[in-house]
């Protein structure tokens, strides 16, 4: 719909179709795994946490959120597709892109029933904090001992639980936060005028100049084809492979 | 007015003029190649960081395990030879050079699969809490040295390609006449597969 209002505005027909085309080569992903979509703060593809445990899951992560900035997501899938569990974690870590983009504070609590693997995926802003051996403490000694007796509500409640108290313990760090937030929108209201002119210069060579339009149509393209590859649009939150990984 | 017509054309031609080799693609290559540089640092900065832990790991096993004095002696070895060769981002066009940093770090990392399989013969040492800590670490380390590859051939692989297809290759030819393609790694995912470690 966009991309016709596009071409028809231009003209440049052939150089944006191949412009299109080398971008579209350039962002083929790397693996083409079916990963589920991000529908909430559990995302229990495999059907094996509870209700009552799922809720309590949710608002504990909610309260999270509110209180730190940082993402919490569970995750159950059916099958990891042939993957090692760390991989396949790590992609779809950056797919659904969890935590904050500037702060990197997102977890991913994975677990594959049927490989009998879990995983917890610490985003780049965390590792600090959830360090690779707490992590691998926490699996090993909340999680993995309940998933071997089959308590999978359980043992994900209690891996929870860890995971926040071990993220929550250092306080200093979200209790800046309500000052930090007013900071941020101060800003706005002196330089409010500066991007309204720019604003209207921007739409007066748009209509003014046909190769500035031509111009712009472009860019925009390029932007969208671009955006593509960093994948994920929630958060916007990176992981370089942070976190521990077991199985039972 | 102040400005005559076509004084205001000539700085609008010039600004448009800008815009436009922007928006070709001019700047595509140069920022390909920064991105690739970086996460080469990235890969680098994770082999460092294992190299960093070893020790550390050594020390703890010889206190168990003494009479294993082959296999420490070759980890200690083989991280002072993959700690001596590094890789400026510079020289990463030249294969030859990376090749070498490769087989240093894959040498390293059969050393260290030797030193976790024999540790699994002494229960006084698998179940010491350093030595615990010290696995784990290092079995994140692997991981993140694996995603740090990953990526790193990832964007290797869209630098090299900028190179060669349009509109790249126009600015490849003109401009940009001294970038050349940036060497891959070769090695099977086996070396870059974290060791199993089982608790």
């Amino acid at each position: 719909m966009k991309a016709a209002g596009i071409f028809s505005a231009t003209g440049g027909r052939k150089r944006l179709a191949a412009a299109l085309l080398v971008s579209l080569f350039a962002i083929a992903p790397v693996f083409a795994l079916n990963f589920p979509a991000l529908t909430g703060r559990v995302v229990d593809q495999a059907n094996i946490i509870q209700a009552d445990t799922r809720a309590a899951i949710e608002q504990k992560s909610a309260e999270l959120e509110e209180k730190s900035g940082i993402q919490l997501v569970v995750a159950t899938v059916n099958s990891l597709e042939g993957q090692e569990i760390e991989p396949y974690a790590n992609e779809l870590f950056r797919k659904w892109a969890l935590g904050e983009k500037k702060k990197n504070n997102g977890v991913l609590l994975l677990v594959a029933p049927n490989e009998r693997r879990v995983r917890i995926e610490v985003g780049y802003g965390l590792e600090g904090t959830l360090t690779d051996a707490l992590s691998k403490v926490i699996i090993s000694n909340a999680m993995t001992p309940r998933f071997k007796a089959g308590n999978f509500s359980e043992g994900i409640s209690r891996g929870v639980d860890d995971i926040i108290t071990v993220l929550t313990t250092d306080a200093s760090e979200w209790q800046k936060r309500p000052s930090l937030r007013l900071d941020y929108q101060q800003p706005v209201d002196s330089t409010s005028w500066i991007i309204f002119a720019a604003v209207f210069v921007f739409f007066v060579l748009l209509i003014v100049s046909p190769t500035f339009r031509w111009l712009f149509f472009n860019i925009v393209l390029n932007v969208l084809a671009s955006s593509g590859s960093s994948g994920g649009s929630s958060g916007g939150g990176y992981s370089g492979g942070g976190g521990a990984s077991g199985s039972w | 007015m102040g400005l005559s017509a076509t004084g205001i054309r000539s700085i609008f031609a010039v600004i448009l003029l800008g815009l436009t080799v922007a928006g070709c693609g001019y700047n595509t290559i140069p920022t390909l190649e920064e991105q690739a540089k970086a996460k080469w640092s990235d890969v680098q900065n994770n082999y460092q960081r294992r190299a960093d832990l070893i020790p550390n790991l050594v020390a703890t096993v010889q206190g168990y395990a003494k009479q294993e004095r082959e296999v420490l002696t070759s980890v200690v070895e083989a991280r002072a030879k993959a700690t001596s060769i590094r890789v400026d981002a510079s020289q990463l066009t030249d294969p030859e050079k990376v090749k070498q940093f490769q087989d240093a770090q894959n040498q390293l990392s059969g050393a260290l699969g030797r030193l976790i399989a024999i540790s699994e013969n002494y229960p006084d040492l698998k179940s010491n809490q350093n030595f615990l800590a010290l696995q784990s670490q290092l079995e994140g380390t692997e991981n993140r040295i694996a995603v740090a590859r990953r990526d790193y051939i990832e964007a290797v692989r869209a630098y090299n390609t900028e190179l060669r297809t349009f509109p790249g290759v126009i600015w490849a030819s003109t401009f940009f006449r001294s970038n050349k393609p940036m060497a891959e790694f070769t090695a099977s995912e086996d070396a870059a597969k974290p060791p199993q470690v089982k608790f």
